[in-house]
This record gives structure tokens, sequence and C-alpha cells, in this order.
């Protein structure tokens, strides 16, 4: 049913683009591309609802990134129901707060509230679950079990799925493609210079390519543009970087801890290998490079500054817009890996290729249980994720809309609506499907308190990246930090909510 | 008229007193002695669990007010040297006086947050127009990235947005100060630098220390700027005592213990500009 299903829903994208010049795309020119596609939440099921005299609140990210796509459904949403929706425009730091202050007070000053899914542990006990009529709906069948998981909790589904998140490893196509390249690379350093497997020949790469012009525009190029800014999503950045030598897919029971003794993992050799390469590539990124937040980085790699880059979709995206220098000219490929993963259980290196995806938190969204406005919150959820809506969403870089759907890996979509290299739409759809079979996949972390965690691996790590301490001294530090965390919420609350995460990452779930 | 009366019209300010400065400061007291966090909202009582940790188990928190310290000294220090120029400068009778006068009062009249941004860009290391420039005679200066000079980042902005309040207390200062010593130094033959240190800085000894005192109270509060230009990095080496309070606050939502820090840092802050007065008045008003 469901292939079926998927089958339907993409072969409805796949010929969209000449099938539909409705009239809602007159009205509408963002789903110019598609027309209005039907389901349960379309343009033209919208239209039906009267929401007249009532008004929306919601607080959003800041322009661009998901605060405009979230204003833009807004007005789309007026415009079909008659309701007043009032958006609030927040700066990412500020959207836990913002929302948590009022939750805690007991107050629903918006009913609709982005924000990301890793708050989901904090966040669901002020949050509506999802109702049955959208859990049914064939768009909601039609989300990858990845995210069906990171949107919910236990089972219940609290955050609507606006957006699918991992991280994954992006390049310049041109360069790590071309003959001449290759003969170059090999006879100044006897290595194949091809998609790095692993973080060490991603190093050697990205040092060989750094600091000259690599593309004869007559600009210096640099090895690869990173999320390294304190307390701008690093961590995130660490932890993909971690994953090769510390997810040992042999070793069930905890990535981050030991979930039977709750003991962090943080300061492992796996973890301490992952943050002695990070420190080497502070010496291959553009010139301030180490204080890079996502926006430079979207920015580096998407504007043709380094050769490497990994993170969140937005940069690929931005590279593979009509309007960027490399249109086509990246590639998508898997997280690199590693050549040995460390064994926590038998405390010892195992000498063995490891690769583990890193299904990252992302954008999430949900309604208040105090709102007063359920139904329409929740309508207008569906109806920014329908499939015209979002299909339009994807071709926008800047939106940060990514594939959270199982229609999204036909490579068609993009090569059709967006004018893509037929390979590089495969490379990119299959990265990421692979990232959903994988069976060594890592999840966020989603325990109470998750912001002092991170916080403590933003703190130590970037103590790291500037020199003030040593790689294992940083991570040993974040270690104190977590069992001071641990011990102050309580082992028992943290471990019951670990356990959740843990049962997806060991493919119980 | 009863004499009592008199204080029936004092309610309403005390009302508003309360209301904004005691009750917020007894919610801070309260909160401190509470673990309110994301996980348990609420006034429980934890007695002084917080001040202990921030005592015995937290050296972030000291390593980020001795760097405040330090910023806030640094740029005081220069804030009042290079206001205390350029009001002299316009005190006296030159071309264009008016204009320069509004000129340097300028960049405290822009919202910091944005100069912040504007000035980020400035020492933007790969994209920025300093180190462009910077680049034609071979240096090209780590701004943001490198823990030493991230701090003097820091610094230069801050002197660039609060000098100019400066230079309008010491120029409010020179323009109030009684003709007399002046024209008698000029009757016995003084040199302009001789009039400056013997006339004019002693007499404008009790302004420098106000002002002084004014924008070491603001300086204090450094948040914005490194908000903004370094986010407390590179690691923590422009981090400073409310940025630290903030990210413990609003980020990882300890609000019990971002409030027992508040509080610490509000009485910490009362003594050492207490002693810094005293220490000033003593050193500039010893005659």
């Amino acid at each position: 049913m469901k292939t079926c299903l998927t089958a339907i829903i993409s072969s409805l994208m796949i010929f969209s683009p000449m099938a539909y010049a409705d009239k809602w795309s007159d009205q509408f020119p963002h789903i110019k591309a598609t027309g209005d596609i039907p389901g349960d939440c379309s343009y033209e099921k919208m239209s039906k609802k009267n929401y007249k005299g009532k008004t929306l609140k919601i607080n959003t990210h800041a322009i661009p990134v998901m605060g405009e796509p979230t204003a833009l459904h807004a007005e789309q949403f007026e415009k079909l129901t008659g309701a007043k929706v009032e958006v609030t425009h927040t700066p990412a730091g500020d959207l836990y707060s913002k929302a948590m202050v009022p939750f805690q007070a007991g107050q629903a000053p918006y009913d609709v509230v982005f924000g990301f899914s890793n708050f989901i542990n904090d966040w669901k006990r002020y949050l509506a679950p999802v109702p049955k009529k959208y859990m049914n709906s064939p768009e909601m069948k039609d989300v990858t079990k990845s995210h069906m998981g990171v949107s919910s909790w236990d089972g219940t589904m609290y955050q609507y799925p606006v957006d699918g998140d991992r991280h994954y490893l992006k390049y310049r196509k041109d360069v790590i493609d071309n003959p001449e390249m290759q003969k170059k690379y090999k006879a100044d350093t006897g290595n194949e210079l091809r998609v790095p497997r692993t973080w060490k020949e991603y190093a050697q790469m990205a040092k060989y390519f750094n600091d000259w012009d690599w593309d004869g525009d007559g600009e210096k190029e640099y090895g690869s543009a990173e999320v390294m800014k304190k307390d701008d999503l690093m961590f995130a950045a660490f932890f993909s970087r971690s994953v090769a030598y510390a997810k040992n897919p042999r070793t069930p029971g905890g990535f981050f801890f030991d979930l039977e003794t709750m003991k962090p993992n943080i300061n492992n050799p796996g973890f301490v290998e992952a943050l002695s390469d990070w420190v080497e590539a502070t010496k291959y990124v553009p010139p301030g490079g180490t204080n890079f937040g996502l926006g430079d980085e979207i920015g580096s790699f998407g504007g043709g500054q380094t050769l490497f880059s990994f993170s969140w979709d937005d940069a690929f995206i931005a590279a593979m817009q009509d309007d960027s220098p490399i249109k086509n000219k990246v590639g998508a490929a898997p997280l690199p890996g590693a050549d040995k993963v460390w064994n926590r259980v038998s405390n010892s290196w195992e000498n063995q290729y490891n690769q583990a995806p890193y299904i990252v938190w992302g954008w999430a969204v949900g309604v208040a249980k105090k709102s007063k406005v359920k139904d329409m919150a929740f309508d207008y959820l569906c109806f920014f994720s329908n499939g015209a809506n979002h299909q339009a969403d994807l071709a926008i870089g800047r939106f940060g809309v990514n594939p959270f759907k199982n229609s999204d890996f036909d490579p068609n979509i993009y090569i059709n609506s967006m004018g893509w290299d037929p390979e590089i739409a495969n490379s990119y759809t299959q990265t990421l499907l692979d990232m959903e079979k994988s069976n060594n996949r890592v999840f966020p972390l989603r325990v109470p308190g998750v912001f002092e965690f991170t916080s403590a691996v933003a703190t130590g790590t970037s103590k790291a990246l500037a020199g003030q301490l040593s790689p294992q001294e940083a991570l040993d530090e974040v270690a104190k930090e977590w069992e001071a965390i641990v011990s102050r919420v309580g082992k028992k609350a943290v471990q019951d909510a670990y356990a959740v995460g843990v049962k997806m990452e060991d493919n119980k779930l | 008229m009863n004499f009592n009366h008199k204080y029936f019209f004092l309610f309403p300010g005390l009302f508003v007193l309360i209301g904004i400065l005691i009750f917020p400061i007894i919610f801070v007291v309260r909160l401190s002695l509470s673990g309110w966090n994301s996980y348990n909202p609420g006034l429980d009582y934890i007695g002084l669990e917080n001040y202990i940790r921030l005592f015995t188990d937290d050296p972030r928190f000291w390593e980020s007010f001795f760097r405040l310290s330090f910023l806030s000294v640094t740029t005081v220090i220069l804030q009042y040297v290079i206001g205390f120029a350029l009001a002299h400068m316009v005190w006296k009778d030159i071309k264009f006086k008016r204009f320069f006068r509004v000129l340097f009062l300028v960049p405290m009249m822009t919202t910091p947050v944005i100069m912040t941004v504007i000035w980020r860009t400035f020492f933007h290391e790969s994209l920025g127009p300093v180190n462009d420039l910077l680049s034609n005679f071979g240096v090209a200066p780590k701004w943001l990235t490198d823990p030493v000079i991230a701090k003097f980042t820091v610094i230069i902005v801050e002197v660039w947005q609060w000098t100019p309040f400066m230079f309008l207390l010491l120029l409010a200062g020179l323009l109030s100060l009684p003709k007399e010593p002046f024209l008698a130094a000029a009757i016995d033959g003084a040199s302009p630098i001789r009039k400056f240190i013997y006339v004019t800085f002693p007499l404008m000894a009790p302004i420098s220390i106000g002002a002084i005192i004014i924008r070491l109270i603001e300086a204090s509060k450094i948040m914005d700027t490194v908000y903004v230009l370094t986010s407390g990095g590179p690691g923590t080496s422009t981090e400073t005592s409310s940025f630290y309070i903030f990210i413990k606050g609003l980020r990882e939502f300890q609000m019990g213990y971002a409030a027992s820090m508040s509080f610490t840092y509000l009485i910490i802050m009362i003594i050492s500009l207490t002693i810094i007065a005293k220490v000033l008045t003593k050193i500039l008003l010893k005659e």
C-alpha cells in the first residue's frame, strides 16, 4: 500500500511541470512549477475552509531560513481561508526560550511554535499531539520512517514534519572528477583523487586544495567550509565528524552515553580522534573559517569558495540554484567514514572501515496545547507541507526545507523541476536514500535539558579549536559537565529519555 | 494641612520603585534559591546549592568576570583619553566646531547590534574590506578567530561606539568650567601643556570621575557586541559575565543558576565600583 501511495505521489510530482498550470498556480506563483497537487491540505481543499475572524499566531525563525516559507505560506493561508495570521520572526538561538518562557508560565502567546526537533523532550508536555486525521493522511504516510521517529516521542507525534535533515558530504565534482586534477594530485601526493571515504582522506585533499586558485576564477579557493562558530550549531558538525570513529554497529546501547550506566562516551578515544581531526581542519578552512556559522558555511561552499563542506542540505541546494556560479558542478556523498572505529566494550580500536549516517535534528514545529485555534493551526501546518508547497520549497535553498518524504527521493523531481544534471540528482537522492536505509545511524540527542548538553559540547570543542585545551582535555571537561548535568536532571529521567533514541539507533523502533 | 498628607504623595513613586526595582531584585534572589530549569519549572527551594556550585565548581564564571574586568577597564580608559582629546579639541575655537561636535556623537546614536553586524562584516577575514586593504601590505590579522586579537576587536568596536558618550560628558564639563583660572594662567604665561596639567585636568576631575564610573557601569554589562561579533569565541576568549549569564539563563534555561550568577555579579559590581570610585576620588581629588 505504502509503495503504491509513494508511486502515485511520485508520478504526480514527476509529471507535474507539464500537468499543472491551474487556477491556483495563476493566483499563487510560488507553485507555478507544479500547480496544486491533490491532497488533504491542497490549495483546493484549503479554499473550502472558512477561518474568517480567527487569528493564528506563529513564532518562527528569522528570514530567510524557515522564516520566509512560514511567512509565505501564512499569506497564502490567509488568502485561502480568510484567517488572520500573525508571524513573529526570532533568531535561531532564541527560539527555544521564546516558546519555553510562556510555556512554563502556563501561557500560549503563539499557537504554532517553530524550533528544532531535538527540543521535543522539553517541549512535548506543552504541545498538542498531531490529531489522527492528519496522521492518517496520504501525505503523512509518505514521510520517511526516520523523520516520523524524529517528530515523535514513544509513538506519539508532537512535531508536525515540515523538514527533513541529515548531514552529508558536499564536494566540487568539477575538481574531484576532473582527470587533469586527478593526475596532478596523484603526481604530487601519490594518492588517488576521489570522493573521500575517510576523514583522513578528506583532510589530505582539503589541505592540498587549500589557498590557491584551482578553478581559475582569479580568486583563491580553500579546502573546506565547516560550522565552527561557537553556539552556532557547531556541536552538530562535531557529531558529524565523530560518528565514523565512535558509532560502532557491534556495540549497541548508546552513542552519546552508555545507556546502562549513563556514563558519557563523549571523551572516549573515538570522539577524541574526531576532535583532533577537527582541530587539524582549522588549517584548511577559508580565512575566518573558524568563526563560520551555518550561514557562512552555506555562503562559502554555495559561492564556490571551498572544495568540501558537510552539514545540512542548504549549502548543496544553494550551490545548485540557478543563480549559483557552481550549478551542476557539485556532488553529494555520504559523510566520510574511518579506517578504525572505537569499541567501547572491549576498550580498543577495531581496525576496519566504518561509516555512520548522522540523522541530525532539523526544523520542527508544534501546536501549543493551550492554543484556542488548534484545528486552524494544524490545518496551517498541513497546508505548509502539502505536495505543491513542499516541492516548491525544496527548490529554494534559502528556505531550509529539505527532503523528508519518500517521494522526495525521486531524482526526476530535481531534474525536471530544478534543472539538475541527472548524474547529480541521482547521487543526491541516492545519498539521502542510503542514509534512510542504513542500520548504523545516529539520531540527535533528545533528553531533558538537551541545550545544557549541546552547549557543553560547543564550549569544550570550541576551546580545542581555539587552542585553549587539547582535544582530550576539552572532551574530559565536556564529560565532567555532562555527568554534572545528568546528576542535576536526575539519572533516571535522562536514561528513560535517552533509551527512546537508542532504540531508534539500534533499529528496535 | 495635616503633616501626614505629604506621605500620600509619595505613594505613586514608591509603587513604581517597588514594581520596577525592588520586586525584580527580590524575585531574582528567590529564583536563585530554586532549581528552575527546562525540565523542572517552578520556584522550588534548594537552599544555597546554586551559590555553592558557583563558588566551588564554575571556573568559567570567574574567568569570564576577569575577562570582563580587562575589557571594561581597557575600553573605558581608551574612551576617556580619546573622548577628552576630542572634547578638548572642539572646546577651543576651531573651524566647523559645531559640525565636529555633532559628527563625534554619531556612533553613539547608532544601534549597537546593527553597528556590530557592520563591524563584523568589516573584520570578516576572507570577505571583509579591512583585510582586503591590509593584504596590500602583506598582513591579514585574524580579527575574530585569534583568541588574543579577538579581544582587541571587541575593544575597538566598544571604543568606537561609546567614546562619544564620554566626549559628550567631558565637553559639557569643559563648557561649564570657570574662565578665571584660565585667564590667571594666561597672565602667568603658562604653556598650553602646563595649562592642561595644572588647570584644566584638576578642574575636570570631579566630572571625569563621574564619567568614568558611568561608563564602567555600562561597560561592565557588555553583551551585544560580544554576542554579535564573536559569540564569546574563539573558545571562551571573549566571553564576558553578562554573556555567560545569558547563555546559562536563556540558552540552557538554567534560570535558577543564572539568577544566582546575576545576583552575585550585582553584589560584586556594587562593591568593586564603590572601591573604584573611592580610589579615583582619592587620586584625582587629592588637592
